[in-house]
């Protein structure tokens, strides 16, 4: 049996410079995968503007078709519509996750990437960074329509920034989630259609577009406690004004756990492929 | 024969119900090039991918360069490429933003990958093309760029699944030639292919699997050699006379196979057996309108062993 001697990195300093290389790796990686997801969605434009598109009808469907019959006490509906238009905005985007990755699977990449000696979270982390940067441009994107249908943000700047930091963080959340989903179907279409349902669920049954009051005790109950409605209710607190601390903590803390859950699954499924 | 720089025992992998490998066992020496040959669903890709670290066995052991493909899998990235219908380039970056992503992921340094980007496009005919995406390109140019993708980082075991698979003929006697300058320098070169003649022009072992296991292995010449020397075709034109010279020539002790007009006859004694052939058939039998004599070809070879037995 023939042996190749594996050139190891020098170790002078032992394991924690080894450990140091690898993470310097995985960054490194990560970085490249993520650039060419960019760059992949950047020459595929279409994505891109059809995940744009249905907000924008969104808006101007709330705004000024059904907006008229929506009664918010104490607000301007324009005001109200908006951080519900940004959380359905980023759970939407969040399919594109799934897509992508499916995408990879069905192309084959996904093969030449297993085996090749990077870091095995770059696959992952690489195409949930390059959508956490889509969602950026998406969501900058939606804000300008927002003020140009009237949105004003009434508690000022510092309110909006943090409620868009809020939804950004539960999109790149929620794109783990989809992960899961991208890398075990791998058509694209497929994956697509089982993710819209469950995004439709999460979105409608929230207080995004109405307030909870007006459903239903039976779906109040299921809206008014899942992550979607946490963040809305936390973006309001923060661009309408009011108490804010609590509603913020209890988004950030769905965010924080679904991101732990979801990158512990995906993270399972890509070392378990190939079984 | 030197020491095997890719070795299988045993391996096994099932799909469900389908059982892709049985115990396959293989031998490659370092340097050399092995042609794994086998119909479409025999098993060859499955091979591939679990030497290649994509996939893991059910069962046995493979081992690449002496290091196991399944508890060293990190480390045996650093020495395998891997090409072929599985592998893919992404269609949405140019071949030179292709080449160095890879290389990149191959653990290269960022100014090392572009000069091995560079080489590596010229080498294999690409710089023209290098800046266009890929999903513009040809399928020989997307074989070729594939194939480089999978020599960014010098490996010394390179594993090329079905390479010229739907390729033109120009394109695939290109690809043959990387082929045999990447043996030529060293690099031990795993090849599955349907094409005989692929395995034939490249191949310095074969390897025939069938039903996920090893059904022969030999150097082409000695494939064909134990398949015969040779191979005689007598055309009839007509139906009856090929019946005719049918029966004579079995009564003599030959084995013709008889298709449509035509028989076939191998001979393992050589060209020479010719004469005893065409004298059984004097007086029994009508002259056959052309007779034609050929080296027999790994597909005579393959056919007589899948199957199952009666050769020509």
């Amino acid at each position: 049996m023939s042996t190749i001697a594996v050139e190891s990195r020098p170790v002078a300093g032992g394991r924690v410079a080894a450990a140091w290389t690898a993470v310097a790796d995985a960054i490194s990686d990560t970085a490249d995968v993520a650039w060419r997801n960019l760059l992949t969605q950047l020459r595929t434009p279409q994505a891109l503007v059809f995940a744009t598109i249905q907000p924008v009808i969104f808006v101007l469907l709330f705004r000024y078709a059904f907006g008229g019959a929506i009664h918010v006490p104490g607000v301007n509906y324009v005001d109200f519509l908006m951080p519900g238009i940004f959380a359905q905005t980023v759970a939407f985007g969040a399919v594109g996750t799934a897509v992508g990755l499916s995408g990879d699977l069905r192309t084959g990449i996904l093969v030449r990437f297993r085996t090749l000696p990077m870091a095995r979270i770059a696959v992952l982390g690489g195409r949930t960074v390059a959508d956490l940067a889509r969602n950026l441009l998406v969501v900058a994107v939606m804000t300008g329509i927002g003020f140009a249908a009237g949105f004003r943000s009434p508690h000022g700047a510092g309110g909006l920034f943090a409620a868009l930091g809020l939804v950004v963080a539960f999109g790149y959340a929620l794109s783990w989630g989809f992960a899961s989903l991208g890398l075990r179907v791998s058509d694209p279409e497929a994956a697509q259609a089982a993710a819209v349902p469950l995004i439709f669920l999460l979105v409608f049954t929230s207080a995004a577009f109405v307030p909870s009051t007006a459903m239903p005790g039976w779906l109040q109950a299921f809206g008014t406690h899942q992550p979607v409605d946490a963040l809305v209710n936390a973006e309001r607190a923060l661009i309408l004004g009011g108490q804010a601390a609590h509603d913020v903590l209890i988004s950030l803390a769905w965010s924080g756990g679904l991101l732990v859950l979801f990158a512990l699954l995906a993270v399972r499924i890509y070392a378990r492929m190939g079984r | 024969m030197s020491e095997a720089m890719i070795e299988a025992h045993g391996l096994r992998k099932a799909f469900g119900q389908v059982r892709a490998l049985d115990g396959l066992d293989l031998a490659v020496p370092a340097g050399s090039v092995l042609g794994l040959l086998g119909p479409n669903g025999s098993g060859k890709t499955t091979t591939v991918s679990i030497l290649a670290t994509s996939l893991r066995p059910d069962g046995g052991r493979a081992t690449v360069g002496g290091l196991d493909v399944v508890t060293e899998a990190a480390r045996v990235r650093r020495v395998i490429g891997l090409a072929g219908q599985f592998a893919a380039v992404d269609p949405n970056l140019t071949g030179r933003e292709n080449l160095r992503l890879i290389g990149r992921l191959s653990r290269l340094g960022r100014v090392q990958a572009r000069v091995r980007a560079e080489e590596l496009l010229d080498r294999f005919g690409l710089t023209a093309a290098a800046g266009r995406l890929v999903r513009g390109y040809s399928g020989g140019m997307r074989r070729r760029l594939d194939v480089a993708a999978a020599l960014l980082h010098r490996p010394a075991v390179l594993f090329l699944d079905e390479p010229t698979t739907g390729l033109d003929p120009e394109s695939r006697f290109a690809l043959w030639d990387s082929v045999r300058d990447l043996a030529r320098s060293g690099t031990t070169v795993l090849l599955t292919t349907q094409y005989l003649e692929e395995a034939d022009a490249l191949a310095d072992q074969v390897v025939i699997i069938s039903a996920g296991r090893v059904a022969d292995t030999g150097t082409p010449a000695e494939l064909k050699a134990r398949f015969g020397m040779a191979v005689f075709h007598l055309d009839f034109s007509r139906q009856e006379a090929a019946e005719a010279a049918h029966a004579a020539l079995a009564s003599a002790g030959y084995r013709p196979r008889r298709a449509g007009a035509g028989l076939q006859i191998r001979s393992v004694a050589g060209t020479g057996e010719l004469a005893g052939v065409l004298r059984a058939l004097d007086g029994r039998a009508p002259d056959p309108v052309s007779v034609a004599v050929r080296e027999p070809t790994l597909d005579d070879v393959f056919l007589s062993l899948t199957r199952g037995g009666e050769a020509a």
